[in-house]
């Protein structure tokens, strides 16, 4: 062989090893960006580099998408009875709507990594897909005839999921109440008595003050912060400094900065929804925190870099509640919604609460709307839980009218604000300029079905 | 006609283990084998014919008719109340859905509360008319949908308390308003692929 052969066989067989040991560390590395197809949707950038979230072990095809799909959304699904499950496309009399649609499949609607055709709700499909199977609605509601075939999803009248809020009867209950309650107020948290009655307290636990801090020599807190432990939640019932600070199965010794994985040995469900939301969903498939920089809405450029765990909102020690339910969202969200809430009527009812004006409950944070409170039972008891996925009801809007608006408002007044985007821009400041008609629809078809009702 | 797998046949005990179709001995087994679609499906009937009848004798008509202790509402979730008869029926459907593709039923009618739920296959339109015509009659036919064949009987459901006929005649949707105790109120449909 000649020697300039040789030589670009040299070449060849470098440029191979290079190329090989440079995808193979993009492929074992944490940034897999090289091996994405497509920009993905707004629910999932958070999780794009952990590619067998969705794709499963080494790519194992569509039946594993779907099982990924349900993995993280299933849940959600049956809790808001799915208007659309997939039994209603597996029975053989809908085999002709399959064809047209086949919604057996989560991907049908959903294709990820096309920015260039997804819309809201992360939806790929034309707007018109209602009206496949629905076109003739205007048969059996006239009050439809001659409305768009993209208004059905859009107009807060109808979700594919979720109807929970939208349905005729649930109007016709709703209408007609005022755009504020008289007992305007979220449910109370109950945390502790809960846990007085799972762990069979027969007495509350030993309040802690600063002069019981068990941390070790060299561990110990400055004043200040000791201070803040001593008047937190967390001295108050009992919780040490080794409580938090000392967990071997996680690592030996004094852990520094304890986060979720100790968090959530006492607030499991608040560390399991914080890991299903756009803060924690990171840190649930095992990538390296969120931070604002890795996010898609404005940030403030000062808080690019922090990483979000539980301590990041609650503050270490103190864990006030008031601070992680508005100060700590307002430090590094930076959108229109954001910087308007400070002069908001809601705001201004924060402030009351926070001054000892209003009851607990009676103000407005972020977490007001953002992480509802919801009852649910827990071992046994009931408990009202912070929900800390802060993106289960934002999308679509009107998953808030339940488990958000109607604590405090009515029906009609909470609809229609959440269809008018100006007013969600300026964090609710005014009055709604659009009506959605549905609730008028409902009452009308009620009086002509049930003439007897013609006073509601 | 057909007969069917061993598989399918334990289908059948999804919906009620009293079936002696479904039995565990070895001889049993070999006798299930050689069970018709016909006779598959008319097994699965009596059972779900027997659940929603005390479903809605025992449950609801005495608890909300007789007794009035408790509602009955289509939104039983939100309002606290006992799921409709028909509603039971439909959530047994669905679980069945998730857990086996070799059979599925569904409840039709030509009076339907809910438009999705009148007839709609071929079969299903002559069957229902089959039905209402022939008083105590099944439906038997082949029908192919989606490229798949089916085994599809069709029942008489039958109003069989109170409960039945004023709730149909008063729904704010009903097409009827004159049902009475007795009378086909519409169809169960068993579909069993071949």
């Amino acid at each position: 062989m000649k020697a300039g052969n040789i030589k670009w066989w040299v070449m060849w067989l470098l440029l191979s090893i290079g190329l090989g040991a440079y995808n193979a560390y993009a492929l074992l590395g944490e940034d897999k960006s090289l091996y994405l197809p497509g920009e993905t949707s707004h629910g999932h950038y958070q999780i794009e580099m952990a590619c067998d979230a969705c794709h499963g072990e080494a790519f194992e095809g569509e039946a594993a998408i779907q099982s990924a799909c349900l993995n993280c959304h299933g849940e959600e699904l049956k809790a808001v009875d799915d208007s659309h499950p997939k039994s209603k496309f597996t029975d053989p009399r809908n085999a002709d709507r399959v064809e047209i649609l086949d919604a057996r499949v989560c991907v049908t609607c959903h294709v990820e990594h096309k920015p260039e055709k997804t819309r809201a709700m992360g939806v790929t499909l034309a707007d018109d897909f209602c009206f496949y199977c629905h076109q003739d609605i205007a048969e059996d509601r006239s009050s439809h005839k001659d409305m768009a075939f993209d208004t059905c999803a859009s107009a807060g009248c109808h979700n594919y999921h979720d109807n929970q809020a939208l349905y005729e009867d649930f109007l016709v209950k709703h209408a007609a109440e005022p755009a504020v309650r008289q007992d305007a107020k979220l449910p109370q948290r109950n945390y502790r008595q809960w846990l007085t009655l799972v762990q069979k307290q027969s007495q509350p636990p030993k309040k802690l003050s600063m002069a019981d801090a068990d941390a070790p020599m060299g561990k110990k807190l400055d004043s200040i912060e000791a201070m803040r432990w001593a008047n937190s939640g967390h001295a108050q019932t009992g919780v040490n400094c080794t409580n938090c600070h000392v967990d071997e199965k996680l690592q030996p010794g004094w852990i520094n900065k304890p986060d979720f994985q100790v968090c959530q040995t006492c607030h499991d469900k608040e560390s399991d929804t914080f890991q299903a939301g756009k803060h924690g969903m990171r840190l649930a498939q095992f990538l390296s925190p969120m931070k604002p920089a890795l996010g898609r809405q404005p940030m403030k450029e000062n808080q690019h870099d922090t990483s979000l765990g539980c301590s990041t909102c609650h503050g270490g020690h103190g864990f006030n509640l008031k601070q992680a339910a508005a100060e700590s969202c307002v430090e590094c969200h930076d959108d229109q919604h954001t910087r308007a809430y400070k002069t908001s009527a809601h705001y201004e009812l924060w402030q009351k609460e926070i001054a000892g004006e209003l009851d607990e409950g009676q103000g407005v944070s972020c977490a007001s709307c953002h992480m509802p409170r919801q009852t649910i039972k827990q071992k046994g008891h009931q408990r009202v839980l912070v929900q800390h996925n802060q993106n289960l009801n934002l999308r679509p809007n009107e998953k808030m009218l339940r488990s958000v608006c109607m604590q405090c408002h009515g029906y009609e007044f909470s609809v229609n604000a959440l269809a008018d985007e100006t007013l969600i821009k300026n964090n609710f400041t005014g009055k709604s300029n659009v009506v959605v008609d549905s609730v008028e629809m409902a009452i009308k078809r009620e009086r002509e079905k049930k003439p007897s009702l013609a006073d509601i | 006609m057909k007969r069917l797998s061993h598989k399918k046949l334990t289908a059948v005990a999804l919906v009620g283990a009293s079936l002696t179709l479904a039995g565990c001995g070895e001889d049993s087994t070999k006798a299930a084998a050689s069970v018709s679609p016909q006779k598959m499906a008319d097994a699965l009937f009596a059972v779900m014919e027997a659940d929603r009848a005390v479903y809605t004798k025992k449950v609801i008509n005495r608890l909300v008719k007789d007794e009035k202790v408790i509602k009955a509402s289509e939104h039983w979730q939100d309002e606290k109340a006992l799921p409709l008869p028909a509603q039971m029926f439909r959530m047994g459907s669905e679980r069945v859905a998730e857990k086996t593709s070799d059979f599925s039923y569904s409840l039709i009618s030509a009076w339907p509360i809910n438009k999705q739920n009148e007839p709609k296959t071929q079969a299903e339109e002559e069957g229902v008319k089959f039905i209402e015509d022939n008083p105590g009659q099944n439906f038997y036919k082949q029908e192919t949908l989606g490229g798949t064949t089916y085994f599809t009987a069709i029942y008489p459901d039958v109003a069989v308390a109170p409960a039945c006929v004023s709730c149909h005649n008063e729904h704010k949707d009903t097409p009827k308003t004159d049902f009475k105790i007795g009378d086909t109120m519409g169809g169960v449909v068993i579909r069993i692929p071949l």
